[in-house]
């Protein structure tokens, strides 16, 4: 008997993919309640790292027609002592008979791990890039080239060989050109033949053959393909951030945390709608530099606040390193909101005339002191400009956190779908 | 000397190679198996989720269940509470067995003597399988379903399958015929008449029929409840098949995917009625196998030694006050009951003689056990073949727990001379299907009303559905019958204890 042995291993994996794909959407809603519930007791950092969810199976439930209770028999094994008649007090003793395997109703909460991805789509799932952003990539568009089809025409270099030949062949058997099979048949009947009448007539088939043959080429020019190329639009698959933040005295930690977080979050978000995302860390006193990541956050620095610094510093970087055809540029800027009064102006005017025009998105944050509520002070100075300008029509977004518990719903807020928007805009 | 099969753990494809031929040469000339051609395959541990998730099945049609299943398995798995199995096999002609490639030389002996030939023998030759799986066809036809499903999404909207499915597998359990037919099922002929429907469907149409005017309708003579239910074939326990042939309102291809669920879960009905007499059949085998390779030389001791560890662990069978106690172990009690077989039909004692007149001292250890492996299931197994000495063995004793009775949990009779038989009796019931699936039959159905679907579930013992369960099971169950759905169980004497109706959901507008 043939026995075949299989080695399966190298079968390509995640064969249940679909099937899990297909229980995640099903429990969606669920999974992406747990997926918010989790992310909030994690670190911004790891917030990214997949890992397990627990869900409530309620919905999930594969419901089966089950007996349970009534009188029950049992045979076990075992027995040290009992004898027949023997009573058994229920509590105690007799639970043994419930240790079975609770597979039916035990799990009523259902534990799995989420893949890194899964967890980053659900946590983003119902973000999206604002309308204004999505212009912008239509118009900054750069051009790739793209295989499409055949044409007739072309240069020699793009000749399909495969093609050519294909249609040769076709057009060969369409007009019945003699194959060398046939003509090296009749040369071997020829040689063969002994009488000379049917000589002479085998001889006139072959020349007919030959002509036939030479009237038909075996590959004519109008069988050359070339292959075809085309030119698309590709959109800009890369885009840089600039982070901006205040760094004077009056910064707590508390603020720098909470500005970070934000970063964090445009982040991987960005990361996910981009191939390639670079950071550009900016802070200022009453001067900007440009910084690395460590000293952006934790490097000690003191002075004044000319928030226009910042702003003049981020210019030169786009315009030295940054060509806006070739990238989409976000900019988040973090302050408590003081600045230095006569430089309210100036930063205005940057904003305006030089930041906004080559920025996907600014978005400003303004960080409070944790406990102080939002709304029971007036308004900072540059709270106060920024939101003149907007009402002024700059594409401004800015909010005020003071609670790490918000910046989630606040960066949420910011990124939602607007489909009022899109509403609006329809009819 | 015989050349050994292999040395200390390492394998390759040609350690099994040599490994399946020494097993195969003792499973056929000694032990006389007759078993379906054999195909190996060796897996991976996601591979082994994979094939955990989808009932074992090498191929499956999709649906989010056993993604659910899959993840389940997964977390449990990473965190080390469960162990994946050795194997799996697979009831189908070529007969498919699945190695981890964790496994060890040892073991891989082991779970090809196990799979390859024990499970292999009883799926070809045990009469509940003969009867209701065509292993020839199964993997045809998995695949047919598997396209069949894809197809319907593709017409008919993931949404909508989704429904159907679900609403199936929730009457899964109930949906097995257990009685043989006329007919053995041809699962091949399945695929050829679900093409040939769609295409007949599809050459009669004619949109013209629309639009002929229709008569008055016929006023119908009131036929007895005896006749009608005579045409709708009740008393049908099988409420799948009962909803393919005689719902309303189902799209043909639900019917079909309804037949397509109620053919595997018939395909699965030997194996929950088998599983003593399977395990005790495969774990005999493999005792068998591995015991003559060592004895002729093929196999260390060292090497013999790891599997008897295994083998032990395999048939350890706790006592019911260990905590690790979960019901009685197939593997352990089927093990156990082939040997007593082979220790009575070899050197029977007075006893034995009195039990088992048949078999003792018959001397053909083989024959009697093929011929056990043929034509029992495990609950007449159970009543025919326990003998004393084995009760005594386990020390079984049987508890009657009434729920009336203030004194508590009675035990009912121990292993003596005056138990013997109850014990028995009793452990044989518990491996019957019959008694521990609920009994429920599609009774009646109000054609000339409003076609209200009436169930009865027989309660036994005062055992009574689950609440919550039994309404979600009778939700899907009316969304397919399109009507209301009562469902009553009743006692033994006609008295009803509960009474469920419940009305279809109406059905969402397609998007």
């Amino acid at each position: 008997m043939a026995i075949h042995i299989i080695d399966r291993r190298l079968n390509p994996g995640g064969k249940s993919l679909e099937n899990r794909q297909r229980f995640l959407r099903r429990a969606k809603s669920l999974v992406q309640g747990a997926v918010k519930k989790t992310s909030q007791e994690r670190d911004i950092k790891d917030v990214l790292e997949g890992g397990e969810v627990t869900i409530p199976l309620d919905g999930m439930h594969e419901p089966r027609f089950r007996r349970e209770g009534g009188t029950r028999d049992m045979v076990l094994p075992g027995n040290k002592k009992f004898i027949e008649g023997d009573y058994l007090q229920r509590s105690g003793q007799g639970s043994a008979k419930d240790s079975g395997p609770g597979e039916g109703d035990s799990e009523d909460a259902f534990r799995f791990v989420l893949s890194r991805d899964e967890f980053v789509d659900l946590f983003l799932d119902d973000l999206e890039l604002p309308d204004l952003a999505k212009r912008k990539i239509a118009q900054t568009e750069s051009e790739g080239i793209q295989r499409v089809g055949y044409t007739t025409s072309g240069s020699p270099a793009n000749i399909s060989v495969s093609r050519t030949v294909k249609l040769a062949l076709a057009r060969r058997i369409a007009l019945k050109r003699p194959s060398k099979d046939e003509i090296e048949a009749l040369e071997a009947e020829i040689a063969a033949c002994a009488d000379e009448d049917e000589r002479v007539e085998l001889l006139a088939r072959l020349e007919k053959l030959k002509a036939k043959t030479k009237r038909i080429p075996f590959i004519d020019p109008l069988d050359i393909r070339y292959r075809r190329y085309e030119k698309v639009p590709r959109p800009v698959a890369q885009a840089v951030m600039f982070c901006l933040m205040d760094v004077s005295g009056s910064m707590s930690e508390h603020m720098k945390d909470l500005a970070k977080r934000f970063y964090m979050l445009l982040y991987v978000f960005l990361k996910r709608r981009y191939k390639h995302v670079e950071i550009v860390f900016i802070r200022h006193t009453d001067r900007a530099e440009e910084v690395d990541e460590q000293t952006f956050f934790y490097g000690p620095a003191s002075g004044g606040t000319l928030v226009s610094s910042a702003l003049q510093a981020m210019h030169e970087i786009v315009r030295e390193r940054f060509n806006p055809a070739d990238w989409n540029i976000y900019a988040a800027q973090a302050s408590d909101g003081d600045n230095s009064y006569s430089d309210g102006e100036l930063t205005g005017l940057l904003l305006t005339e030089k930041i906004l025009p080559v920025c996907q998105f600014f978005a400003y944050l303004e960080v409070g002191e944790s406990g102080g509520s939002a709304f029971d002070l007036s308004d900072s100075s540059l709270w106060t400009l920024y939101e003149r300008l907007r009402n002024g029509g700059a594409p401004l977004s800015m909010r005020k956190v003071s609670e790490r518990s918000e910046i989630f719903p606040v960066f949420h807020d910011l990124f939602q779908r607007r489909e009022t928007s899109q509403e609006k805009a329809a009819p | 000397m015989t050349e050994r099969l292999f040395e200390g753990a390492d394998w390759d494809f040609h350690t099994l190679q040599r490994i399946t031929d020494a097993c195969e040469e003792v499973a056929l000339k000694d032990l006389g198996l007759d078993v379906y051609p054999n195909q190996i395959e060796v897996i991976t541990a996601e591979q082994m989720l994979d094939a955990y998730s989808s009932v074992g099945m090498p191929l499956f049609y999709k649906h989010w269940s056993f993604g659910k299943h899959f993840a389940y398995h997964e977390a449990s798995y990473r965190k080390g509470l469960m162990g994946l199995a050795y194997e799996i096999v697979i009831n189908s002609s070529p007969c498919i067995s699945y190695l981890m490639e964790e496994n060890t030389a040892t073991m891989q002996t082991l779970v090809i003597a196990h799979a390859a030939f024990g499970h292999n023998h009883f799926f070809k030759n045990n009469y509940l399988f003969k009867q209701w799986t065509d292993a020839e066809g199964i993997l045809d036809y998995l695949d047919f379903a598997k396209k069949y499903v894809m197809q319907c999404e593709e017409r008919y909207g993931r949404t909508e399958v989704e429904r159907t499915l679900d609403a199936a597998h929730a009457l899964m359990s109930h949906g097995i015929d257990r009685y043989p037919g006329k007919k053995k099922l041809d699962l091949r002929e399945e695929e050829k008449r679900a093409g040939r429907r769609r295409q007949h469907e599809e050459e009669v149409f004619n949109d013209l029929w629309r639009t002929v005017p229709k008569g008055a309708s016929k006023s119908r003579t009131a036929i007895s409840l005896e006749r009608r239910r005579k045409l709708l074939g009740l008393p049908q326990e099988n409420l799948l098949y009962f909803l393919e042939k005689s719902a309303p309102r189902l799209a043909p291809w639900q019917r079909e995917l309804l037949r397509i669920v109620r053919h595997i879960a018939q395909y699965f009905y030997p194996q929950s009625q088998t599983k003593v007499m399977n395990e005790g059949t495969a774990t005999y085998v493999h005792y068998r196998i591995m015991t003559q390779l060592h004895q002729q030389g093929r196999i260390t001791d060292g090497n013999f030694l790891e599997f008897l560890g295994s083998h032990t662990n395999v048939v350890f069978q706790p006592e019911f006050d260990d905590q690790r106690f979960s019901g009685f172990n197939p593997y352990a009690l089927g093990f156990a009951m082939m040997q007593d077989i082979e220790r009575i039909v070899t050197s029977p004692s007075d006893e034995d003689r009195e039990w088992f007149p048949d078999i003792a001292g018959k001397n053909d250890v083989m024959g009697v056990l093929r011929d056990v492996w043929a034509n029992y299931r495990d609950e007449s197994f159970i009543a025919q073949f326990l003998s004393p000495k084995l009760m005594r063995h386990f020390r079984m004793f049987h508890l009657h727990d009434d729920p009336e009775e203030r004194a508590g949990i009675r035990v009912d009779a121990i292993h003596d001379d005056r138990g013997f038989r109850r014990v028995r009796r009793e452990l044989a019931r518990q491996h019957d299907v019959g008694y521990i699936d609920a009994n429920i039959e599609v009774v009646d159905v109000d054609l000339s009303g409003d076609r209200r679907l009436i169930l009865h579930h027989r309660v036994i013992k005062g055992s009574q559905l689950n609440e919550t369960d039994a309404k979600r099971v009778l939700q899907h169950l009316a969304d397919l019958w399109t009507y209301d759905v009562a469902l009553i169980e009743v006692d033994g004497s006609d008295k009803v204890l509960r009474e469920y109706v419940v009305s279809p959901r109406p059905i969402t507008a397609a998007a």
